[in-house]
């Protein structure tokens, strides 16, 4: 062991680190090539196809995202307007409504006066009519009743038919009068 | 310690106060030789070699599990990877050279990076126990690949006349110390720059192995009658060294490919 480590140490003197030895020069070269093949080749463009491909589906997700977006905005906007319009529309119909119910009422009540004094109107034609038919035909009996009483107490001078009329009616004007001065 | 002993050229049997007669096995530049495990026709095949290419291999196979039948919405595996990857593309890559023109330049990069970093991790796994980029032509044929591209790219970028004003530094304004900085800035570009891009790893991971294997062969070493204290302090500083160098491992396969990087960007710019 120890004639070992005295020829190493021999052999140590002529030794220069930085001296290259070819067959490691060319190992390296070798050893370097195959990385550098098996990455240009095959290995980066696989890689950067992927990243290529994923940046790719990222920007397309966004994109997406993106587009969504807009739609969704359109969307509520529409939505939005549609709202207001409904709330117009609704407003209006209301006013309408109003509107329609108060002129009806008032038509409504206008035609009630207008019933109400046509019938009492009308009552009031019925009773006068009334009255004037009660009046001609009480004073047709009134003067016979009195024309027979009369005649049956003075017997028959008073049967002169124009003289008895006379007499009868301006009677009963006179009673006319009285009443309608009682009134 | 580990399989490779024999290559350690370490004496089991030396202990401190033993009285064998043998001192500390310190490691030196023998620690960085290993005997063929195979000679074919002349090639001596040895443990680093093998280590090197197990580097493409599990490289390469990590990253076809991750991106072999990569998804839009990735799986753990995948996801690890990506985020290595996006790392050095958009951390380094981008960062130095720009989106446009360093686009064709990340296949290389991430390459390197890999490559580079798991060399550098070989050193604290069980067994292997040894930085492939602390042999000094691994990093120097990265290096060389570096300069070789810079080179072209900056004749192809500039033509004949432009390449030299470039790698010169060529500036009017600098007057009569021109000539002495175009020297320098020649020297410097030319023949220093690729050297120091390799040692920079090289050295790193050189130094970093002699401390690993000092803490760990000094833990054996001391651990014997009332040194067995500081044989323990031995062994709790290996074990902090191996956290280190997994933090230097990574800085290191960054600033290479960062520097490679810049390298770049200097062939591109328009010249300064």
């Amino acid at each position: 062991m120890i004639a070992n480590l005295v020829q190493l140490a021999a052999e140590e003197t002529e030794q220069n680190p930085l001296i290259p030895a070819g067959p490691e020069l060319l190992v390296g070269a070798v050893a370097f090539a195959i990385v550098f093949f098996f990455f240009w080749k095959k290995l980066l463009p696989n890689i950067n196809k992927v990243l290529e491909e994923r940046r790719a589906a990222i920007e397309g997700g966004i994109e997406e995202a993106d587009a969504m977006k807009v739609e969704a905005q359109s969307v509520l906007e529409q939505y939005k307007a549609q709202l207001a319009e409904a709330r117009h529309e609704a407003a209006r119909l209301r006013q309408e409504a109003q509107e329609q119910g108060a002129t009806l009422i008032a038509e409504m009540r206008a035609e009630g006066q207008r019933q109400r004094e046509e019938i009492v109107t009308a009552g009031h034609a019925q009773i006068d009519a009334d009255r004037k038919a009660a009046a001609s035909a009480l004073r047709q009996d009134v003067g016979k009743l009195a024309t027979e009483l009369a005649g049956k107490l003075v017997g028959e001078s008073l049967e002169d038919h124009a003289r008895q009329s006379r007499v009868i009616d301006r009677f009963l004007d006179e009673l006319e009068e009285k009443a309608e001065a009682t009134r | 310690m580990s399989a490779d002993q024999t290559q350690l050229a370490f004496d089991w049997s030396c202990r401190i106060l033993s009285d064998n007669g043998c001192g500390f096995p310190a490691p030196g530049l023998h620690s960085f030789l290993f005997k063929p495990l195979a000679t074919v026709g002349g090639f001596e095949f040895n443990k680093v070699m093998l280590l090197a290419l197990l580097t493409s291999v599990l490289v390469v196979a990590f990253f076809w599990a991750a991106f072999g039948k990569a998804k839009v919405v990735p799986g753990k595996l995948q996801l690890v990877a990506e985020a290595g990857y996006d790392f050095v593309r958009r951390g380094i890559v981008y960062e130095t050279l720009g989106k446009r023109e360093g686009e064709k330049w990340v296949p290389l990069m991430v390459s390197l990076f890999f490559f580079i970093w798991i060399m550098n991790i070989w050193s604290v796994i069980p067994l292997a126990q040894f930085p492939v980029s602390s042999v000094f032509a691994y990093p120097l044929v990265l290096a060389l690949l570096v300069w070789v591209l810079w080179i072209g790219l900056t004749f192809k970028r500039h033509g004949f006349v432009g390449f030299f004003k470039n790698i010169t530094g060529y500036d009017k304004s600098l007057g009569a110390v021109l000539p002495l900085v175009m020297l320098i800035e020649f020297f410097s570009n030319l023949l220093v720059r690729p050297f120091t891009h390799a040692v920079r790893l090289f050295a790193n991971m050189f130094a970093g192995h002699l401390m690993l294997v000092m803490f760990t062969v000094a833990s054996w070493y001391l651990l014997n009658s009332w040194f067995i204290p500081a044989a323990g302090v031995s062994f709790v500083m290996s074990i902090a060294m191996i956290l280190f160098e997994l933090f230097v491992q990574a800085v290191q396969a960054y600033v290479f490919v960062l520097l490679a990087c810049s390298y770049i960007q200097g062939a591109v710019a328009e010249h300064h």
